[in-house]
């Protein structure tokens, strides 16, 4: 017998890690719009990876021209700079390539966050049942009470400003939406043969967690979190321009901020706060054309 | 073969289980309007080591439910059941890590009981796994396991995912899984019933074999006479979570005693034209299990029911080989 099972047996078939982590990722490759927003995604990395790279000056330091004025107010072109400057004499393309840094930076560990803590949640509810269920999603209902613009207003005012509320407030609140969808998925998985059979095959909740039922929701995780992402960004924008921002870091909601202060619509300088609005809206559409294509993933009779 | 009293080659014994459900919800209750679903009622039977026996009634009977009480798969509401001495309910932590290996089901639906994004060799390692046997060991037992399931060139199956075997395969994978740690004792849940008929008997030869060749001690749940009868060499009858009749099979189908017994061989089909052929003279479905008749349970269907069924719950009596449960007795 071990004849005939050696071959099959003793064959390697371990491709290698990295693109055995890029399967685990499931990205969506098939639908044309998750491409272009996994694109968009793929550019506004690599520009905040570069940053230091690509900005020609410091995004906070004043600048002065050759002739030794301050540099405020210059259109695009004028003495080198490339999108002109702000009416503090900064380098707006400056401003704009170090904005995707925080943006991204925001937006990834928001959506992480939210992305975790919401799965933990819902698996564990969903899987246990009871009374575990029970108060996790009271608590959910209390998540679910409370406004969350506010709630970050008020969550700058306690801690220092920083862009760091909006993640902290996300994973405090948004994972309510990620835990119900997933919960409400386990329960669901949780009555299929395979997961009684783990059992009846002596493993315990934790590896069939692990392993039967979190693969089955592992899209449902990515769809909230690339929704996240574009969340996150949009609050920390709004926060920003109401001014509850830091004003120490750039962001592409701090530039709007500045330029709504300074009259910029009032000097026509549409080259100051056009920019950044695009910024947010490609990077928001982009999470959303990729939630798309984890929808086809989730619901394939969706598609036509 | 009637019940046994307690002898040490007794490996599982029932005394008095039941298996209560409250439907409605905490709202209901509040107005005192929940009602309790009995899928097991009160149910008692030995089964001694190396028997086999069949589980037999229609759907909703609670024959599933007993299944599934005897691997603890559910929590008991009452009553008591032992697995060789030592009461089920009870056990925790690494003795129920043992249980698990000695006590096995196999699965009514093998598309589902197997998980689509597992390889074969996944599947069955996972028992293994479970059980703490080592690696180098495990790829061995796979193989052998699946060979004794009649599968054949096992090793061509094992990085197949479950969506490329057929229904047979898969459900030689499925015993195959329960088998592999060599348990003293298996539940069968209608294991044939999602197959095509064209591959039921091989299953049934195979599950047939496997159990005499382990010496294994099984329950075969089914609502099939005829493949209880081929299965198994006693049978005990249920019917909305109460055994009607219990004793040898082939005693049940030429004479059965109880009523609903009577009902379910006659209602087995005929091979022959023209033979007058009554099936179930009992007319209507089973009762709404949340309102199950007084006293017997079958009584509103029994073209025997009397007075007395109606005021009194008919307790198992011994009638020769067998035991059963009827006024008529």
């Amino acid at each position: 017998m071990p004849e005939i099972a050696a071959p099959a047996i003793i064959k390697p078939r371990r491709p290698n890690i990295i693109a055995r982590m890029f399967r685990a990722l499931r990205l969506p490759m098939n639908d044309p719009f998750a491409v272009a927003g996994l694109l968009i995604y793929l550019v506004f990395i690599v520009v905040a990876v570069f940053a230091d790279q690509i900005a020609t000056h410091d995004p906070t330091e004043i600048l002065y021209t050759p002739a030794y004025d301050l540099a405020a107010d210059l259109r695009p072109g004028q003495d080198g700079f490339i999108m002109g400057t702000t009416s503090l004499g900064r380098d707006i393309f400056s401003q704009l390539v170090y904005g995707s840094r925080s943006a991204l930076l925001i937006g990834i560990t928001a959506a992480f966050m939210v992305a975790l803590i919401g799965s933990v949640i819902g698996l564990v509810a969903g899987y246990f049942g009871r009374w575990v269920d029970a108060i996790l999603m009271r608590l959910a209902d209390i998540a679910f009470g409370i406004p969350f613009l506010p709630f970050v207003i008020v969550l700058a005012a306690f801690l220092r400003p920083s862009i760091w509320n909006v993640v902290i407030a996300m994973a405090l609140v948004l994972w309510r939406d990620t835990a119900r969808v997933i919960r409400s998925q386990v329960l669901t998985l949780r009555t299929r043969g395979y997961v009684e059979a783990a059992r009846v095959a002596g493993s315990s909740d934790f590896k069939i967690i692990l392993r039967h039922i979190a693969p089955n929701i592992l899209p449902l995780s990515f769809l909230y979190g690339s929704i996240a992402i574009g969340w996150a960004i949009l609050t920390e924008a709004s926060i920003s321009f109401l001014g509850f921002g830091d004003p120490d870091s750039i962001s592409w909601g701090y530039m709007l901020q500045d330029a709504f202060a300074s009259q910029a619509l009032a000097k026509q300088a549409y080259y100051w706060f056009v920019p950044p609005g695009i910024c947010i809206i490609l990077v928001v559409s982009a999470g959303f054309f990729i939630t798309r294509g984890y929808e086809n993933i989730l619901f394939p009779k969706l598609s036509r | 073969m009637n019940m046994i009293t307690k002898k040490p080659d007794v490996l599982v014994s029932v005394f008095d289980a039941k298996l209560h459900y409250a439907v409605g919800g905490a709202f209901a209750a509040m107005r005192g309007k929940s009602t309790v679903v009995k899928a097991v009622d009160g149910v008692s039977f030995d089964i001694r080591r190396g028997e086999s026996v069949g589980l037999l009634g229609e759907s909703g009977c609670g024959k599933t439910s007993m299944g599934r009480l005897l691997l603890k798969l559910e929590e008991k509401t009452g009553g008591t059941i032992h697995f060789d001495g030592e009461e089920v309910g009870a056990v925790r932590g690494s003795r129920l890590k043992k249980f698990r290996s000695k006590a096995q089901l196999i699965f009514q639906n093998p598309f589902d009981a197997i998980n689509p994004r597992f390889t074969i060799r996944q599947t069955l390692a996972e028992p293994l796994e479970n059980a703490d046997i080592p690696k180098r060991e495990r790829e061995g037992r796979i193989i052998t396991a699946l060979e004794l399931v009649k599968l054949p060139e096992p090793a061509q199956f094992l990085d197949r995912y479950p969506h490329h075997l057929s229904g047979g395969q898969l459900q030689r994978v499925v015993m195959a899984r329960a088998l592999i740690l060599q348990p003293e004792f298996v539940v069968a849940d209608e294991p044939v019933s999602m197959l095509d008929v064209s591959v039921r008997a091989g299953v049934l030869n195979v599950f047939r074999d496997v159990r005499d060749r382990l010496g294994l001690t099984a329950i075969y749940i089914s609502h099939d006479l005829a493949l209880v009868r081929y299965v198994c060499e006693r049978t005990i009858v249920m019917y909305l979570g109460r055994i009607m009749e219990d004793g040898p099979t082939e005693d049940i189908v030429r004479e059965p005693l109880h009523p609903y017994t009577k009902a379910l061989v006659a209602a087995v089909p005929v091979p022959n034209p023209d033979q007058s052929h009554d099936p179930l003279p009992i007319g209507r479905g089973a009762p709404d299990p949340r309102n199950p008749p007084s006293g017997c349970v079958f009584r509103d269907r029994c073209p025997a029911a009397h007075a007395r069924c109606a005021a009194e719950i008919p307790q198992p009596k011994p009638v020769g080989t067998r035991t059963v449960a009827c006024h008529l007795y």
